[in-house]
């Protein structure tokens, strides 16, 4: 990596149709894309219901973005880290997260998981990581 | 390497403080601003909790914020610090990241 590539967090921490926040981090996400950074992308409290399988808002009159998750290994958007602890507060476990994977060119092409379920802890640390933390 | 954490939601309607205080590592600083400046009250349920931080981190208020609501300075919890719009500056460059809980 050059010297000149950061590290990007984006914490999602809201659930996605209530306000506008989390389609807001996704637009940004794919935006900050286009310039080539290390990006990460966090979930947790209610922002681990921006990722669960089988929305549909056509009852809502808004756009259903949640297939756009599974896009962002297009765009080398890798990395979404997953609070175990929040899943658990609120009942939901990984399976009822929809499946976001991307082809790691750097092994064939296969087809690996972007989601990762980190501890409470481990999410601190992956903050404290970071060179620029963009919070939503 | 530490990070200055900003906090804006009052805690008694939102779990952003405690979901900040749950993730700010030792030597990291927390300012409340807003609505955030409630979670620096002393006499409430959280008060222990935030309290309790105050050891490993740095806890700050925004006072313009703290003046704004009526809150006298001597109910905030012991050991928080009150600092101007400047102070807020100086933490910002002070620190390796921000990290807005909104």
């Amino acid at each position: 990596m050059s010297e000149d590539i950061k590290k990007f967090l984006y914490v999602n921490r809201k659930a996605p149709y209530g306000t506008i926040y989390a389609l807001e981090s996704l637009e940004v996400v794919l935006i900050g894309a286009a310039f080539d950074q290390d990006v990460s992308l966090a979930f947790l409290d209610d922002g681990v219901f921006q990722l669960t399988r089988g929305q549909n808002t056509e009852g809502i009159g808004v756009k259903n973005f949640s297939p756009t998750f599974r896009a962002l290994g297009d765009y080398e958007v890798t990395k979404l880290f997953v609070e175990r602890e929040s899943l658990e507060e609120r009942g939901l476990s990984e399976a009822d997260l929809q499946d976001v994977t991307y082809e790691d060119e750097d092994d064939d092409w296969a087809e690996k998981p972007s989601i990762r379920l980190v501890s409470r802890a481990e999410m601190a640390d992956i903050m404290a990581d970071q060179d620029v933390v963009l919070s939503f | 390497m530490s990070t200055l954490h900003t906090v804006n939601k009052s805690p008694f309607a939102t779990q952003t403080l405690l979901s900040c205080l749950g993730h700010a590592k030792s030597g990291d600083a927390v300012l409340m601003i807003e609505d955030g400046v409630y979670g620096a009250l002393s006499g409430t349920q959280l008060a222990d909790v935030v309290g309790a931080r105050g050891n490993e981190l740095s806890l700050f208020v925004l006072g313009p914020d703290v003046a704004a609501r009526g809150m006298e300075p001597g109910r905030l919890i012991e050991g928080i610090e009150s600092v101007d719009y400047a102070g807020f500056v100086d933490l910002v460059a002070k620190h390796d990241r921000t990290q807005a809980w909104l």
